[in-house]
């Protein structure tokens, strides 16, 4: 393989193209001084890249100050409202909202449909995961459960819920909520929300753990193999345990996901004020039952919905706000503690 | 199985006087002064044309070395700091138009940074600093606009980097992206066929210009990245290592191209192999931990080193 | 193949086993796609094709629907749903619109031009930004933007001028299409960033070395080999604003009107309700069957338009894989 040399004679030389050339004449010729980096001025780049330049820096300072605004807005309201009676109190139905009555079985009701959730939800997660990386054949259904998944993290929240709602008014699924004497099932209770719960979770545990078994280099199963385990406990006794920490991030995010939605919450909930349990059995019964999370709590005490006590929304949404960047909070310590290879939760730290 | 007890032993290994005068050489005793440790081989291509089945070498025997014309880049007393580690020490170099400098050494010598001050990308790193008069064209290289500077000292890097666009993109590039206004595809179609011509990649690609660059082969992807930054007529051509990723007969085709376009540029590479320095360099640098230890004329050099350790270097005492 | 048949056996259960469960997931979306079709006939069933256009007001259909009992007759099941429609592609595609550019700029400043200790900030508050709840969303705006924007912005001419046909309170339009913005920023911000430090620094280093400078590099480099996170991060966003229900319905007046863009800038002030929020007011009302067959309509909608963007998104990072760019 030679040098294709130049065809023919010389071609004469091109003119320059009319490429700006500093007027550098004239610069120093002694010694510069000892220096740091020097900053690249940006008068001499076009006109367009200089207003991109100021607006991306109006674009961040902006984003800076509606964040900050926004936390510090509902931090200084929810310290302003927010009396210890209204945690550990049960709303009551009057018609003075302002002044009777806290907000603790919306809370109750948000700890357990989160629970609720994540507990059906991971279990899915982790085996579907676990399936698409270690197994996935064949190939096709591999990617199409994988797009399934995305699926399911874009439908819209009140998709889902109407979708739980049709179906666990079916037959079948009775024994999960109130039955009227007719034979209609209402459809509505916390079993069936947190039904529909994990479908919004799952996507994030999913992606978590995936992301933590792809990362596991090849000569680690390798290994295991070699001595002679079968892939099965391969899996469960060297895989999964060491992508914990993916699993518990991924949780983490479904949990605050779950934590944060009102839709399914009113649709397939009840979104009432008090948890109402239907039936006899005691802790079942509160699963059958109806009742409020602090989301639908908010919503209804909004000007949006019937209450109009804005000063309990704002200090529900407070001890909302706190449970979610609780859970966010806690993604980053599981970061912290357990970084195994490839747990990248900080999506925007730098690297 | 050896008796302890047996006061025959075998005989104590002592590395510096070498039974036979045909040890290999200690590896971990180096030292920074120490007489050569191994006769000095004879003159280098004796031993080439002797040894060598390739043809080509021993025919052509000596590589003709380019004519050197104007100084285009002057490097005085220049120090680059990461940080506390003193990268380069005081160095000073003149870098010529017509003539190939080639910087050797082993890894960690600096060669690299000293290449990457030249074309002001060691700013890219926040903790590096430099002192010391780089000039080009009599010019101090801190007086000029950096994106100015660059368009002048043009770099080729190890890794060949081509975007991830088309070939005639690519080649492009740096003539759209640079002027303010962007001159039409008509329009640049002439300097780009210039530019991979002067290449020696327009043979290959001249039937389709809009061929990804991404799946050409990794010779032909470092010619495209040559290309690329010839387009815009450099003055100085900065190469780091650019046939370490290729294969032998791509990094033939790249250095033939080398000593072709020395004519019009001032070329600067920092190679590992001694013997490309010695194909295509003519005037050598040899650096040691910072420090420039030996600059001169590469058969000079390699010939005649002045410096121990230039010798030991070459001699393959190190490395 | 013979060689499977030498799997052990556990393994081959336990393969199975997991495939069944992941199978499952395939399951729910065509029970999803099934059960909301079949809820959702009657009301196409009794309108057709003119669901989507516009029969008088909407907000009145609605109503009727509630009244009709358990017993609805034809005429009952009358809607011309398209002033929600309207209302939704107009939320989805003015917050998209604003929240493309205000990420990418923000994501670059990020990642290259953000001094330190600015950047020390701004990260953790993207991250915060992306865990608030829509409902806190909703609650700030209608407790603090819709007053502002009502007592303040509108002034008395441009109440006036609409008062016949609708009355101007700090709620609708504008106000909803800036809370959406904001709230589907930093989604976009996160995956654009992580596709921006995906890309190789070999190619941002050989912009620089050409004489290109810093903004000039990033754009043509590394934010066009980073066109496919960018898509997938918008099509995220995208997919969260058109199904946004509860915060629309906090703030943005939730009435069934259709905006003239022929009023001008009072366009952004008049009331409006989109697809998402009719479904979770009127939720309540769900057991009458002429209103649950419309909402029903309406999921599908949604449900569909979510589906399509998928699809979307994936043919337009089809061209761009000729080059080579990182998906």
């Amino acid at each position: 393989m030679s040098v294709p040399t130049r065809p023919g004679g010389t071609a004469p030389p091109l003119p320059p193209l009319p490429l700006p050339r500093s007027p550098g004449g004239g610069g120093r010729q002694g010694r510069s001084p000892k220096k740091k980096r020097v900053n690249e001025s940006i008068s001499t780049w076009r006109l367009t890249d200089r207003i991109g330049y100021v607006m991306m820096w109006a674009a961040g300072l902006l984003l800076c100050a509606i964040g900050i605004g926004i936390l510090a807005y509902m931090a200084f309201k929810g310290v302003q409202y927010l009396r210890p009676q209204l945690v550990l109190s049960s709303p009551t139905a009057d018609v003075d909202q302002s002044a009777s009555g806290g907000f603790l079985d919306p809370l109750l009701g948000t700890i357990l449909i989160t629970l609720i959730g994540i507990v059906i939800a991971t279990p899915i997660a982790i085996f579907a995961a676990t399936w698409i990386v270690e197994y996935g054949r064949p190939t096709w259904l591999a990617r199409l459960i994988d797009s399934g998944i995305e699926i399911i993290a874009g439908t819209p929240d009140i998709v889902i819920a109407l979708f739980g709602l049709v179906l666990f008014q079916q037959g079948i699924f009775g024994w999960m909520s109130f039955t009227a004497a007719g034979g209609a099932v209402f459809g509505r209770s916390f079993l069936t929300a947190g039904a529909m719960m994990s479908l919004i979770a799952l996507p994030m545990v999913f992606a978590a753990t995936r992301e933590g078994l792809q990362s596991i280099p090849l000569h680690i199963r390798e290994a295991s193999y070699a001595l002679g385990k079968t892939k099965a406990a391969t899996i469960r006794r060297v895989l999964l345990p060491s992508v914990k920490a993916n699993i518990s991030t991924g949780a983490a995010l479904g949990m605050g996901r779950i934590a944060g939605d009102t839709a399914i919450i009113v649709v397939l909930l009840g979104a009432s004020l008090t948890l109402d349990p239907e039936g006899n059995v005691p802790g079942l019964n509160v699963l059958k039952g109806t009742g409020g999370t602090l989301t639908s709590y908010v919503y209804n005490n909004s000007p949006a919905g019937e209450g109009n006590a804005p000063q309990k929304a704002y200090a529900a949404a407070f001890v909302l706000l706190l449970i979610v960047l609780a859970l966010n909070f806690a993604v980053d310590l599981i970061a912290r503690s357990g970084a195994k290879t490839g747990l990248e939760t900080s999506r925007l730290g730098a690297r | 199985m050896i008796d302890p007890h047996e006061k025959t032993a075998r005989p104590a290994r002592t590395t510096d006087e070498p039974a036979n005068g045909k040890m290999p050489p200690p590896i971990r005793r180096i030292t920074l002064d120490s007489q050569p440790t191994v006769a000095l081989p004879p003159s280098q291509d004796a031993v080439a044309i002797a040894n060598t089945s390739d043809r080509s070498l021993a025919a052509a025997g000596r590589p003709t070395r380019g004519v050197a014309g104007p100084e285009r880049m002057t490097i005085s007393d220049l120090s680059v700091y990461y940080g506390d580690n003193h990268a380069v020490k005081n160095v000073s170099l003149p870098i010529r138009q017509g003539e190939v400098l080639a910087l050797i050494g082993p890894s960690g010598c600096g060669k690299t940074t000293l290449l990457r001050t030249l074309n002001r990308l060691t700013e890219l790193t926040g903790s590096a600093r430099r002192e010391g008069l780089i000039t080009l064209d009599g010019t101090d290289i801190d007086s000029l606009e950096v994106t100015e500077h660059r368009r002048r000292v043009s770099m080729v890097f190890q890794q060949p980097n081509p975007f991830p666009m088309s070939v005639f993109d690519n080649v492009a590039y740096a003539l759209r992206e640079q002027g303010s206004k962007r001159p039409k595809k008509k329009v640049l179609e002439p300097y780009v066929v210039d530019a991979l011509q002067r290449a020696g990649l327009y043979d290959e690609v001249s039937s389709n210009l809009d061929h990804p660059a991404l799946r050409l082969s990794g010779g032909q992807q470092q010619r495209l990245c040559i290309a690329r930054a010839l387009a815009a007529r450099p003055e100085v051509l900065l190469m780091d290592e650019p046939c370490s990723a290729l294969d032998p007969k791509s990094t033939n085709v790249i250095e033939e191209l080398i000593v072709e376009l020395r004519k019009e540029l001032a070329i600067v590479i920092v190679t590992h192999n001694l013997q490309q320095a010695y194909r295509v360099g003519d005037h050598v640098a040899f650096m040691y931990l910072g420090d420039l230890v030996e600059y001169g004329p590469t058969d000079e050099l390699f010939d005649n080193p002045k410096a121990a350790r230039t010798r030991d270097y070459i001699g393959g005492a190190f490395g | 193949m013979l060689h499977r048949l030498r799997e052990p056996w556990t393994d081959r259960r336990a393969g199975l086993m997991l495939g069944a469960l992941a199978c499952s997931v395939l399951a729910v979306i065509v029970f999803m796609l099934v059960f909301i079709a079949i809820k959702a006939w009657p009301s196409f069933a009794h309108n057709g094709l003119s669901w989507f256009s516009s029969k008088g007001v909407a907000d009145q259909q609605l109503d009727a629907m509630v009244n009709s009992g358990a017993n609805p007759s034809g005429a009952d099941y009358e809607l011309g749903a398209w002033p929600l429609i309207y209302a939704t592609l107009l939320t989805t595609f003015f917050a998209t619109f604003f929240g493309l550019i205000f990420s990418l700029l923000s994501a670059i400043f990020i990642v290259e031009f953000a001094p330190e200790p600015i950047r020390r900030v701004i990260v953790p508050v993207v991250r915060l930004l992306a865990a608030v709840p829509s409902v806190i969303y909703g609650l700030i705006g209608i407790l603090v933007l819709a007053p502002f924007i009502g007592n303040s912005v509108i002034t008395a001419d441009q109440k006036s001028s609409v008062q016949f046909v609708i009355p101007l309170s700090g709620t609708g339009l504008g106000v909803a299409i800036a809370v959406l913005t904001v709230m589907i920023t930093p989604i976009m911000i996160a995956i654009t960033v992580d596709g921006l430090h995906s890309i190789p620094r070999a190619w941002k280093e050989g912009a620089l070395a050409l004489g290109v400078n810093r903004w000039r590099a990033m754009w043509t480099v590394t934010v066009r080999a980073a066109r496919p996170a960018i898509i997938a991060g918008a099509v995220l966003a995208t997919a969260r604003a058109l199904g946004e229900a509860i915060m629309i319905s906090m703030v943005a007046g939730s009435k069934g009107f259709s905006p003239n863009p022929l009023d001008g800038f009072t366009f952004f002030f008049e009331p409006v309700r989109t697809l998402a929020a009719t479904v979770v007011e009127d939720a309540e009302s769900i057991n009458a069957p002429a209103m649950q067959a419309s909402l029903y309509a309406m999921a599908l909608v949604l449900l569909i338009g979510a589906f399509f963007l998928s699809l979307g998104s994936w043919i337009a990072k089809q061209p761009l894989k000729k080059y080579g760019t990182r998906s």
